[in-house]
């Protein structure tokens, strides 16, 4: 058996370390050859311990791990052709860069001169020529994290899981290694997991994005698909970017229906296909913050505006291009208006302002 | 300290001074002073009963040093060191790594590991006469032997004997590695570990490449307590070997017992040297403070 493509299928995979309770509950996911595919979610959902178990180093309790067509479940993680990215990268510290990335040619058995000249050659793809003969604890944590990507990289695996890869990096270091990353998957063109809890790392890497929370996936899609259109609340609250109301439907009329809730003024939400809704069904909307439009009491409202929701301005944050308006508009959830530089400078609010908060009615989606 | 030490305060001085003075309170007088005293008495001439005259004479160094008998206990010394150093290190390194790699209960490896240390709840002679039910001449062993038919003597070589003085050592000693071994493996990083298995190392290649290089400074700190002990010991010889068997201490120990402080002062010395000797070796193949800081 011989795995030559990177493509992986999980079918019902469960892992439970107890025996009682399921850290990973049943997950179903397909993962293109070459895709580069983020998990994301709070610590503790599981995300690690499914990354475990495509490498190996974790059994899954039930269902299969397929890679490149073969089930893998049982093999070590040499068979499987995949090649893993510590947290923290786990380097070897008594070996020097060069044999760092050369351990794995090593304990393949290949001849020293040939392993160290695929190393030099590794080492220069990841820019460490002059560090090669350093010790891991003698180098920037930027420069670790390269040479443990190269010592993943060399054994020419067809997937490379990364576990959180950026977290031990500061801000700045963190965007360039992450274009960097991303370079690589290309360069290499192998299928990439990485496992991270930043909604901004996720959404900048991925092709696809697997949101999970206490070890199911909630919603898998391209970057856009989950950020744009989450599925449910919770979905839509830990990417961000979405305000979450809830309500009871009040009327159904035609395409759309009125949602009624706890703060004065019905929403008009236009209805989904498939959804079939009823006078009185509990359910969550979601409005995407930068869509909230901000009109002084009195003032027309914009074209195809049809809520209109009073709000208290409670907090202001300038962002650079837009500005972070809080509100008070729904009494338990966070409402905010993301609105661009300009247009808020041209009629700057301040805090205590009364303003009226629209939004075109058709970019209202109903949740799941 | 070295920050005060260029301090241009006499303050900070004694500050610095003040901070070391405990360790200073107990190093002068328990071992600065003694061993002054030993280096004094092997310059020293004697009576013969015990008198020491002050004085400066190389003669019981060249006594020490002319003799035959000398070579001949270092040669058995050196003979039961390595022994030793050799089993305990074998045992004391799998021991340790079975506690740290294999015993996934925490708690579990701490029972273990006290377990260990069940020896050292009774004196050491009690531990050695131990030794003689088992291994005597109508010990379990050679009884055991018997029954099973495998001898039709008894044998003599198990007890009062080279092997029962190593086995007696080993017994011991093999604790002092145990436990530095332990610990420095302890601190081996476990996905450091996986990270080499994710390489496709196996086992063994794991053991080789990873483990070993990383407890190097305990097996280097084991080694400095067991060699240190059975080249400073003489007891265990005398009573394992049932007389049979000397070591370099076991002769000066002679000569104290006929009062032949000088020469038994100059052998010290030299036993000294030696030893320091060996551990310098040791520490030239181990940086221990580098590998402890790191």
């Amino acid at each position: 058996m011989k795995i030559e493509r990177g493509d992986i299928e999980l079918a019902g995979v469960c892992k439970s370390f107890d025996g009682v309770s399921n850290v990973v509950d049943g997950v179903n996911l397909k993962i293109a050859d070459g895709a580069y595919c983020c998990f994301i979610g709070p610590s503790g959902c599981g995300k690690t311990t499914i990354l475990r178990m495509i490498a190996g180093h974790e059994d899954p309790t039930a269902g299969e791990i397929v890679i490149g067509g073969h089930n893998v479940v049982g093999l070590p993680p040499v068979q499987r052709r995949t090649a893993m990215m510590f947290q923290s990268y786990a380097l070897f510290p008594h070996l020097t860069v060069r044999d760092n990335i050369a351990f794995a040619l090593r304990v393949r058995g290949m001849a020293k001169a040939d392993r160290l000249r695929a190393a030099d050659a590794m080492i220069e793809k990841v820019r460490l020529t002059p560090f090669a003969d350093r010790l891991p604890a003698q180098l920037s944590g930027g420069q670790q994290q390269r040479v443990a990507l190269a010592r993943a990289a060399i054994t020419e695996p067809r997937v490379l899981l990364l576990d959180e890869p950026l977290s031990a990096l500061d801000e700045q270091l963190r965007v360039q290694m992450r274009q960097e990353l991303r370079r690589m998957q290309r360069d290499l063109g192998i299928t990439f997991i990485h496992v991270t809890h930043t909604q901004l790392e996720a959404i900048a890497l991925a092709d696809l994005v697997v949101v999970m929370d206490n070890g199911r996936i909630k919603q898998a899609g391209p970057a856009r698909e989950v950020y744009a259109q989450p599925h449910d609340r919770y979905v839509a609250e830990f990417m961000g970017g979405q305000n979450v109301l809830s309500g009871r439907v009040e009327k159904v009329n035609g395409a759309s229906f009125m949602l009624g809730q706890a703060a004065p003024g019905a929403i008009e939400v236009p209805l989904r296909a498939r959804s079939s809704l009823g006078i009185g069904d509990k359910i969550d909307i979601a409005i995407r913050r930068d869509d909230v439009a901000l009109v002084r009491p009195g003032g027309a409202l914009p074209t195809g505006c049809s809520t209109s929701l009073p709000s208290r301005v409670l907090a202001i944050e300038y962002q650079g291009y837009f500005v972070k308006v809080m509100l008070d508009t729904v009494p338990d959830d966070e409402f905010v208006a993301y609105v661009p530089e300009k247009t808020f400078f041209a009629d700057p609010l301040n805090v205590g302002d009364v303003v009226v908060a629209t939004w075109p009615t058709e970019l209202a989606r109903p949740l799941a | 300290m070295p920050m005060q030490s260029n301090s241009p305060l006499p303050r900070a001085n004694l500050a610095g001074w003040l901070y070391v003075s405990p360790l200073v309170l107990v190093l002068v007088p328990f071992f600065v002073a003694p061993i002054l005293v030993v280096l004094a008495a092997s310059v020293f001439t004697t009576d013969g009963f015990g008198g020491l005259t002050p004085g400066f004479t190389l003669s019981n160094y060249a006594e020490v040093l002319s003799s035959g008998l000398t070579l001949k206990l270092y040669l058995a010394t050196i003979k039961f060191t390595v022994l030793t150093w050799m089993f305990t290190l074998l045992i004391g390194f799998f021991v340790a790594y079975f506690l740290v790699f294999h015993v996934r209960n925490p708690l579990l490896a701490i029972g273990l590991f006290l377990i260990c240390t069940v020896p050292f709840w009774t004196s050491n002679i009690i531990r050695m006469i131990s030794w003689i039910p088992l291994l005597g001449k109508e010990g379990l062993i050679n009884d055991a032997l018997l029954a099973t038919g495998v001898i039709r003597q008894p044998l003599d070589v198990l007890l009062f004997s080279d092997l029962a003085v190593v086995i007696a050592y080993v017994h011991q000693l093999t604790i002092f590695m145990i436990v530095p071994i332990f610990n420095s493996m302890a601190r081996i990083d476990k996905r450091v570990i996986e990270a080499a298995v994710d390489a496709g190392a196996s086992r063994f290649e794991i053991m080789r490449h990873i483990v070993v290089p990383m407890s190097k400074s305990g097996i280097a700190l084991g080694s400095i307590f067991v060699v240190s002990i059975v080249m400073g010991d003489f007891f265990v010889v005398k009573v394992m070997s049932g007389g049979g068997s000397a070591s370099v201490v076991s002769a000066f120990y002679e000569d104290v017992g006929v009062l032949q402080y000088p020469t038994a002062a100059a052998s010290a010395v030299l036993l000294t040297l030696v030893l320091m000797g060996v551990v310098a070796l040791i520490l030239r193949t181990v940086d221990i403070r580098r590998e402890i800081t790191r």
